[in-house]
């Protein structure tokens, strides 16, 4: 297929943008495969390249022969355009809604980008399987790397080489992959080094209505544990919810199965749900002629912080039954492919320093979601502005990166990177120049779509000494202690560098920001004058040492 | 000393507010003006101190297994709970507690009994700290169009106003004394805020007695006179700070508002604050809120809302804008009253200036708003055991009015929240004789400059606690008038305040303690440098390498004291219960609020700073209820299911 089909007009004059605190420009509007830009001949404005794919809605509106079209973004921004002709103005807007929800990746923008800048490091190559079984290694010898999966037939949305207790052979893995939902059978998602306990991630047990089991399924998972130990089954569903999944051929493990484990429910909510929660919230934000109580009353009722909320408090919760109770945790909710994943990566936030790094945040973000399979391109197909039928949309990433927030605004200076590096990978997520996010599944990306060599990597992007500057909090100090976040309400703030981005200027914080950075590289400046004159002394005290000596 | 039945309990136990098993065993004392218990139990000895006068409920609970329940309540949000053994005892301490915590007279109050080392010449010195007349003159007055007027000397107008007060020269004594008789309590319009660059001024007063036809001429030309006063302008703008209603509700009484067709050239305003009942039903319900165990997230955001809490600062920060706004941009003189002109008219003109002028926004400041605005022209603080229907949270509004701003403006303030919550504390505690009394003349009646001690230098001493690291004179945030937002998700909560004791609830690094350290750090770095350059490269070097840190080391070493990984009760109530904060961050907690009262007998120990808070009870809350395990019950039944499973 050919963008030129969808383009029925690829170009307007005398267009008018308007856009959150930057003044108005007049100018030209030119559509391509996948960029709407306008550009004026003025100098000093800025131009607008805005991605088709970063398009969740548009609306049209008309007085006259003057047509209108506000553009909902994924990034929440909305923008209006007003177009002169009636005819260009329906022609613009058919072919936006078009190029902005094309089903087919192989279109997409990534496949087409060329990077203006040097990849140095492949970002690609730079977080596999095998790089973190070696670190692994150094710490136990209790694991193994098996490729029962290599192509990808036990289960579609693992990678290809999964770790598992040392003592299980792919046999025993296979048929646990079958009774687990989509073929997830436990596999390791994090040891804890400081006392050699794990936290493990599956697909819900297919146990069904008449209580199914099946001895290699507790073979396995009993395996991670050590002698007289015991384990934690954090179920990430309410009982009722586990109850009715065996009506459909899942469940969740019976105590008399599974004699070693103890079952914990809690109630982190599913897709749907959450991705109504988004609309409310963003609507909320966005309506600013509320009054204090509306205000108050939707954000209470769009339940995103109560979201948040649930998901910080089971990821605390799994935390500290491995790092407190000196017991191992399996996480499952339904398929395992969401709130599990916030959960055993919000864990590993709080019990491991290194995933507190940017590069160790890349390297979780890899791990517990873009290889463990985290349906990105169904999940963020759409972003709050959706209106039709919601299929599989669900902001379960942004959720994630919300919790990841709060913990940041409570331990401000554990974290090496700040708060603008996880708004630019929730922008990414929705829309990119990048194939990071692209697929579904490791299988998917991998193989199918050949992204690591028809796309360019997020993070040889964001790894570059350029971009990284922007992304380092200033106030990082390593903290090699558990974290503990408070779950209270409280403590729990609506994370205004989303919600609230394009509805109210930030120039005072920014101003504040460069501030604290001012004073600590200031600072940073004075220390090495020091440490300069100090190395000169030194210097020249062993330069006159032997003078003086007789 | 004669109000303290008993003056030590033993064997008390001190809970923990968020879990009902931990708690701290000791000694309770009771002295003339604290409350004072002392854990001997753990090895680190940890006290807590409670003045009386922050006091402001104490309650006998019903009884429990352990003993005695006795619930103590704070105007500074804290809140303690003690388990007496002895049924006596408690009532004994109960009954002392609610005699010694409600003054009778002034006298009573706790700033006539301390006294720190300072003599008298010292103490002068302190009162005179704040210069009103240097406060006008920084302002422009008096010129040749403002003067002082000597009609209040003696406080013969009116007792409750100051009798040095700014007026138009223009009016003349027959004016001022006609517009007097025509307000409320003789509270004539008089200046609060004059505006240099525009020439254009914020007065204040009470309500007329217009009742719903009454007219006075003097106090017509009153008002000409202050607006003919700007020169540039064409009329002025009357603010009643009442929501319309009300005002004319007092119509009935005699009272009322100014009607445009009886004062010429004014433009006439309501802007609906509520009273001061509806202010503390507020807060009360705030309180309430803020105070409840482990809440979820919907109980907390509705109960917020149903405060209406934060509507009610919107409004009064809105307030404060349109004052600001008339009179730097549009160069209009404002007279602002509601009833008695004492509540909220100073809260509004307070948050007017502080808007309005850059100095209010300096510490030095900020002291001389409280001068010039609270106490020549009081609020009315509950000091002593009145009618607790008077009680006004005004100041707790005004204070946060100034916090919100902060949240917005991070750069544009040389003070920090800690500040703030500081002034709240002495507002309350009466340590210091400047928050005490409703007038000048009550003042003066008592003596409060002789025999109490002024808080300011105080402050002023510890100013390096109270500065905000981000604040810089030339920065341009600092300038100028501050233009906030005034849509209603710019509000917040103010955990900081409210929640103030509730260590666990806070961030467990502060970004304010590092800056601080850092620029105390680069201070020092400076100083060396600058040694080094006067004594040249050899002795400098010398100096150089005395310095003992690495880049970087200072900061971690001071700012983050690496705790050891503390083997807390962190955990949630799936294993057992959780503490929601633990005794040595309270211990923590209220050393350092005795520091800021200036007589600590302990300073806080940074080494308690642990990181690794126990925070909340993970397992509770979830919605769906049942399927977890929210109550203590499901948690003993999973401890015992546990210990069946270690026996099995």
């Amino acid at each position: 297929m050919e963008f030129a089909e969808l383009i029925k007009t690829p170009r307007v004059d005398g267009v008018v943008l308007h856009r959150p605190f930057l003044p108005t420009v007049e100018g030209t509007l030119c559509l391509t495969g996948h960029h709407l830009i306008l550009s004026s001949r003025q100098d000093n404005t800025e131009e607008l390249w805005l991605l088709h794919s970063n398009i969740d809605a548009i609306e049209k509106r008309f007085i006259g022969s003057l047509g209108t079209i506000i553009v909902k973004c994924k990034d929440l921004r909305i923008i209006q355009l007003d177009i002169p002709g009636m005819e260009e103005c329906l022609n613009i807007a058919s072919s936006i809604e078009a190029l902005s929800t094309l089903d087919s990746v192989s279109l997409m923008y990534p496949f087409f980008y060329r990077p203006m800048f040097e990849v140095i490091e492949d970002g690609w190559h730079l977080f596999s399987p095998e790089e973190a079984f070696k670190d692994l290694e150094s710490m136990t010898d209790e694991w193994r790397l098996s490729e029962v999966n290599k192509d990808f037939t036990v289960c579609p949305s693992y990678p290809s080489l999964v770790t598992v207790p040392k003592d299980i052979d792919d046999d025993t893995l296979c048929k646990a992959a079958a009774f687990r939902h989509g073929g997830r059978f436990p596999v390791l998602s994090y040891y804890h080094k400081k006392n050699g306990m794990v936290m493990m991630r599956a697909g819900q047990p297919l146990t069904g209505t008449n209580g199914r089991r099946c001895k290699e399924d507790e073979k396995l998972i009993n395996a991670t544990l050590r002698a007289g130990k015991r384990g934690y089954i954090i179920d990430t569903r309410t009982i009722a919810v586990a109850q009715q999944a065996k009506a459909r051929g899942g469940g969740f493990e019976q105590e008399a199965n599974y004699p070693q484990w103890r079952r914990i429910h809690k109630a982190i909510e599913r897709s749907n749900i959450l991705q109504e929660s988004l609309i409310k919230l963003v609507e909320a934000c966005n309506d600013q002629s509320n009054s204090m109580d509306r205000w108050l009353s939707k954000l209470e009722a769009s339940n995103w912080q109560s979201h948040v909320k649930e998901i910080l408090t089971t990821a605390c919760l799994a935390a500290q039954c491995i790092d407190r109770s000196g017991a191992s945790v399996l996480v499952h909710g339904t398929e395992g492919t969401d709130s599990t994943l916030q959960v055993t990566s919000l864990a590993q936030i709080i019990l491991e320093p290194a995933c507190r790094t940017i590069r160790g945040f890349q390297a979780l973000v890899e791990r517990e979601w873009l290889q463990a399979g985290h349906p990105f391109q169904q999940r963020c197909a759409q972003s709050a502005y959706s209106n039709g039928k919601p299929r599989s949309e669900a902001p379960v990433f942004l959720l994630f990166l919300d919790c990841v927030w709060q913990i940041l605004r409570q331990f401000p200076c554990s974290f090496q990177f700040n708060e603008h590096f996880l708004i630019t990978l929730f922008e990414h997520a929705y829309a990119s120049q990048f194939g990071t996010f692209l697929g579904n599944s490791a299988a998917e990306s991998r193989v199918k779509l050949k992204l690591s060599r028809k796309t360019v990597s997020l993070w040889s992007w964001v790894n570059r000494p350029q971009e990284l500057e922007r992304f380092v909090n200033p106030l990082y100090e390593p903290n090699s202690l558990v974290i503990w976040p408070s779950v209270a309400p409280q403590s729990l703030l609506l994370w205004e560098g989303v919600f609230l981005r394009w509805n109210r200027s930030t120039k005072f914080l920014d101003e504040a920001y460069e501030e604290m950075v001012h004073i600590i590289e200031y600072n940073k400046e004075l220390q090495n004058k020091v440490n300069s004159l100090r190395r000169q002394l030194a210097q020249l005290e062993t330069e006159d040492s032997p003078l003086q000596t007789p | 000393m004669e109000h303290i039945r008993l003056p030590k309990v033993e064997r008390v136990q001190l809970l923990d507010r968020g879990s009902s098993r931990r708690a701290q065993v000791g000694t309770l004392y009771l002295t003339a003006s604290h409350t004072i218990f002392v854990d001997n139990e753990t090895e680190v000895c940890s006290e807590i101190w409670v003045l009386h006068s922050l006091v402001c409920n104490v309650e006998k609970q019903s009884v429990t297994a352990f003993g005695y329940p006795l619930l103590i309540q704070c105007k500074n949000f804290q809140v303690i709970q003690l388990i007496i053994p002895q049924e006596n005892d408690c009532n004994d301490v109960l009954m002392s507690l609610l005699r010694l915590s409600r003054a009778k007279r002034y006298e009573e109050l706790y700033c006539f009994s301390f006294k720190p080392n300072i003599d008298k010449a010292e103490r002068d010195q302190a009162w005179d700290f704040i210069d009103l007349r240097a406060e006008y003159s920084r302002m422009g007055v008096p010129n040749k169009l403002w003067h002082v007027s000597p009609i209040n000397r003696e406080y013969r107008v009116c007792d409750t106003y100051p009798t040095d007060l700014f007026v138009p020269k223009s009016a003349t004594l027959p004016v001022i004394v006609g517009s007097s008789k025509f307000r409320s309590r003789g509270r004539f319009p008089t200046l609060s805020y004059y505006c240099k660059e525009t020439q254009a001024a914020i007065c204040r007063s009470s309500q007329p007695l217009s009742g719903f036809s009454a007219r006075c001429l003097e106090d017509e030309q009153m008002l000409e006179a202050i607006m003919k006063s700007n020169p540039g302008s064409r009329f002025m703008y009357v603010v009643d700070t009442r929501p319309k209603l009300n005002a004319m509700a007092n119509r009935a009484t005699g009272k009322g508002y100014e009607s445009e067709d009886n004062y010429t050239n004014i433009k006439f305003q309501f802007i609906g604050i509520e009273n001061i009942h509806v202010m503390r039903n507020s807060q009360q319900k705030l309180i309430e809120v803020s105070d409840l165990r482990s809440p979820s997230m919907g109980e907390f955001l509705l109960g917020l809302e149903n405060s209406d809490w934060l509507k009610h600062i919107q409004t009064i920060l809105t307030a404060g804008k349109f004052i600001s706004k008339a009179v730097a941009e549009e160069g209009v003189s404002v007279l602002v009253h509601c009833s008695d002109g004492w509540d909220r008219t100073a809260q509004v003109c307070s948050v007017a200036c502080i808007l309005l002028d850059p100095y209010y926004r300096t510490l030095k400041g900020f002291m001389g708003t409280y001068l010039c605005d609270r106490m020549a022209f009081p609020y009315r603080y509950s000091h002593l055991d009145e009618d607790p229907k008077e009680v006004s949270p005004v100041i707790d509004q005004f204070l946060e009015c100034v916090w919100q701003l902060m949240e917005q403006f991070p750069c544009a303030f040389e003070y920090n929240e800690r500040f703030l919550i500081s002034i709240h504390n002495h507002i309350h505690s009466c340590q210091y004789g400047n928050f005490v009394c409703n007038s000048e003349k009550e003042r003066k009646d008592l003596g409060i400059r002789e025999k109490t001690h002024s808080l300011w230098p105080h402050m002023w001493k510890n100013k390096s606690d109270f500065v905000n690291p981000l604040f810089r004179p030339d920065h341009s945030q600092t300038q100028g008038v501050l233009r906030p937002l005034t849509t209603p998700y710019c509000f917040k909560f103010w955990r900081g305040l409210y929640n103030h004791f509730d260590r666990g609830l806070h961030p467990r690094q502060s970004v304010l303690d590092c800056l601080m350290a850092v620029k105390e750090e680069t201070q020092q770095l400076e100083e060396l440098l600058a040694v080094c350059e006067q004594v040249g490269t050899k002795c400098g070097h010398a100096c150089c390498k005395q310095w003992r840190q690495e880049p970087g080391v200072l900061m971690s070493a001071t700012v983050f004291p690496n705790p050891a990984n503390s083997p807390q009760d962190y955990t949630g109530g799936i294993l057992s219960t959780g503490p929601k904060d633990w005794p040595v961050q309270q211990r923590e907690t209220e050393s350092t609020e005795l520091s800021l009262f200036g007589d600590a007998t302990k300073s806080s120990d940074p080494d308690n700073s642990d990181q690794e808070s126990g925070v909340a009870d993970f397992s509770c809350h979830s919605s769906s209820g049942g399927d977890s395990f929210p109550s203590e019950d499901s948690v003993k039944d999973a401890d015992s299911d546990e210990a069946a499973f270690n026996t099995a």
